[in-house]
């Protein structure tokens, strides 16, 4: 480059100059380094905290600060597993009816429908919860659950269902009429159960969140407390959870805090009044250890619950939380719907994504979503018989023998350029012979023809070199 | 083998190497310095004046008195709002004092026996509950209260009206320094409550309620010494 002192000059040279820098591999290898070089120090900046690192440790600790304080802990490999554990303890106290606060966990177990066809009372009282219950639904939201009704369903649904009410869309009405309905609920139940927002392993303690106070009064008034939490959410230390918490509540609702935080360490104590006598903990991998073996996979763990990612994606504001037919829909469903349920039942879902990085981008623990989104359909097309270091359940769903074959030789034609060359020549002299029905596109659209002349052709007639 | 070992097993398995001591210790140094860095040495006064907007933003009602005030202010709230039963712990010398300033209009109280017994008749028949808050948050104006055998968990839940009292110099900046000054990885009651106005929810349309489950109206009066409040005025004045 010359010496004369650089000035800011006329941005119609810029084709030339970027030409004559991408010329000079001196300058082109200083501004590789110098960029790998910041980019190393900013993400040594903004490190992951990768608690996961050790989640069997701090299982286990959880598990004793726990069990000393007089909480009892039981790990359920499976859905079913969970079921058992949770219905054993209900028939244990002879107990007919459960009041629930708020938890995804046991959506995911399908808890309710369990414990219901055993004869037991199962009372969801988070006001979203209790809504779509009475509606025979399923929670189409995470934070949200009854975000598809409007105020004249529910209105309706009131007034059937709830004696001595009239039908109004005044919401406060509404509300009232809910604490109504559900506040003999919580007298009346014999046990509360409850999900778990953190875990904290060095105080034994339970950290709910919520708005509403139904979780608080679940996990208070009955006898016996029952918790049931994704192994996932254990945390090292109670102090870890000051920025945890102040993640979810600002990503999930946009409030700095909820109104109320619960801590729980341990059932009553001797000379307390009121509390559950007794607490049982349920751990529930349910297929988190599968995501877990995989180093990539794995970040689908550090997941908060905050529906941050599902509130930004395209896909999820278009067809709503039903439509995925799973326990977690959006972004966050697709990600570890795979895990829970396997690649058979759940291959498709990966791919409701136009991978527009929406959700990666507000991950508030950012977790690469996009990222493992190509991962599973990497997973959902490999050969089932081919052998991984961490195969996933339904490894191969959606392989197809043709569908390899045609991209082998799509990559086969451009990786050698005397049969991309033949290729080439065929498809724009045989152009006419282009299929009239091209399987979907040709639904809404008119069919595809190769053009009449190259890139390559149209390139050499204007004097480039090839 | 039981589901537990398998499932350790399995993450043991696939667990990385021993994450050293170090590297712990540096998180804890990066969440300490996230919020010291961020966080204004505030006096007092200055303390006050956050909890209270903030609690306010969050539809509590907030009063300010001196140590020597309050329970007259809050008996003549509680006259006009027509409170009828008031359960409050006179074990407490907060307690004994509001009880001593009550009007005869407004019956007392004590949670004296265990829930089951009166589960009913707390639902039912009171309609509010008195509480002395540990220590509160004034960034985010949230009072933190931990239940005892004199005050349990309940009696900030259960009836329809809480009143909380807060002392002004028990008031941290926020969360983490609050949980930091209070020890609390020494040992944590068996419920602690962080509450930040009354119950709540949007789960109609996102239609903001207040009194989903929980009180319906949050009374919150912070109690600065008389001579603290002097000396704010003062400070104001000037």
């Amino acid at each position: 480059m010359n010496a004369t002192p650089m000035h800011f000059v006329p941005s119609r040279d810029f084709k030339a100059r970027a030409r004559a820098a991408l010329d000079d591999p001196k300058l082109r290898s200083s501004f590789r380094g110098a960029m790998d070089f910041l980019q190393t120090k900013r993400r040594a900046q903004f490190p992951d905290d990768d608690e996961l690192q050790h989640l069997p440790d701090l299982l286990v600790q959880l598990e004793e600060n726990l069990t000393a304080r007089g909480v009892h802990v039981h790990w359920a490999e499976t859905a079913a597993e969970a079921n058992e554990i949770i219905h054993g303890i209900v028939q244990t106290h002879d107990a007919k009816r459960v009041i629930k606060g708020k938890s995804m966990a046991s959506e995911e177990i399908e808890l309710n429908h369990y414990l219901e066809a055993r004869g037991i009372d199962c009372i969801e009282s988070d006001m979203g919860e209790y809504i779509v219950q009475l509606a025979h639904e399923k929670p189409s939201h995470i934070v949200m659950p009854a975000i598809h009704k409007t105020k004249a369903d529910i209105a309706g649904l009131f007034e059937q269902h709830i004696p001595d009410t009239r039908y109004t869309e005044d919401v406060d009405e509404l509300i009232q009429t809910g604490r109504r309905a559900l506040r003999r609920a919580f007298v009346d139940a014999d046990i509360g159960l409850s999900g778990v927002n953190f875990a904290a392993a060095d105080t034994g303690t339970l950290w709910l969140v919520e708005n509403e106070g139904n979780g608080r009064l679940s996990t208070t008034v009955p006898d016996v407390h029952i918790a049931i939490m994704g192994m996932e959410k254990v945390v090292e230390k109670l102090s870890h959870i000051v920025p945890l918490s102040s993640l979810l509540t600002r990503s999930a609702t946009g409030q700095a805090i909820t109104t109320y935080f619960n801590l729980i360490t341990g059932p009553r104590r001797e000379g307390e009044r009121d509390g559950p006598r007794e607490m049982h903990v349920v751990l529930l991998d349910n297929g988190r250890t599968q995501a877990y073996a995989d180093e990539q996979l794995r970040a689908t763990l550090q997941c908060i619950r905050c529906g941050a990612c599902m509130n930004h994606c395209p896909v999820y504001t278009r067809i709503g939380g039903h439509a995925y037919g799973t326990t977690y829909p959006g972004p966050i469903g697709k990600i570890i719907s795979p895990h829970l349920l396997g690649l058979e039942e759940t291959a498709d879902l990966p791919t409701a994504s136009s991978l527009c990085g929406a959700c990666g981008e507000v991950c508030p623990v950012r977790i690469p979503i996009p990222e493992l989104l190509v991962r599973l359909r990497t997973e959902a097309n490999r050969d089932p018989h081919e052998v991984v270091a961490h195969p996933l359940r339904g490894q191969g769903a959606k392989f197809s023998r043709e569908e390899q074959f045609v991209w082998r030789f799509w990559s086969g034609a451009f990786a050698h350029p005397r049969a991309y060359k033949v290729l080439r020549w065929a498809a724009t002299r045989l152009r006419a012979f282009a299929p009239k029905h091209q399987m979907g596109w040709t639904r809404h659209r008119e069919p595809l023809k190769p053009a009449a002349r190259s890139l390559h052709d149209l390139m050499r007639e204007r004097g480039q070199p090839e | 083998m039981n589901a537990r070992e398998r499932m350790l097993g399995r993450l043991r398995a696939a667990a990385p190497a021993q994450v050293s001591g170090d590297e712990l210790e540096r998180l804890d140094q990066r969440i300490d310095l996230h919020y010291d860095s961020r966080r204004a040495a505030l006096p007092t006064h200055a303390l006050v004046e956050s909890m209270q907007a903030a609690l306010t933003a969050s539809h509590a009602e907030v009063s300010r008195a001196t140590d020597r005030t309050w329970p007259a202010l809050i008996a003549q709230r509680l006259r006009d709002a027509n409170v009828k039963r008031l359960l409050l712990d006179t074990s407490r010398a907060e307690g004994a004092a509001l009880k001593q300033a009550l009007p005869a209009s407004v019956a007392t109280r004590h949670y004296d026996q265990p829930i089951e017994n009166w589960k009913g008749e707390l639902f039912d028949t009171i309609d509010a509950g008195f509480t002395v808050a540990r220590s509160g948050l004034a960034s985010t104006g949230t009072l933190i209260v931990a239940p005892d055998a004199g005050s349990p968990r309940t009696m900030s839940l259960v009836p329809p009206l809480h009143i909380a009292l807060v002392y002004a110099h028990s008031l941290h900046a926020d969360l983490h320094a609050a949980m930091r000054a209070e020890h609390w990885q020494a040992g944590m009651p068996t419920n602690l409550v962080m509450i930040s106005g009354p119950s709540k929810t949007s789960d109609i349309q996102q239609t903001l309620a207040y009194g989903a489950h929980g009180p319906r109206e949050l009374w919150v009066v912070i109690v600065e010494h008389q001579t603290d409040a002097a000396a704010a005025t003062d400070g104001d004045a000037a």
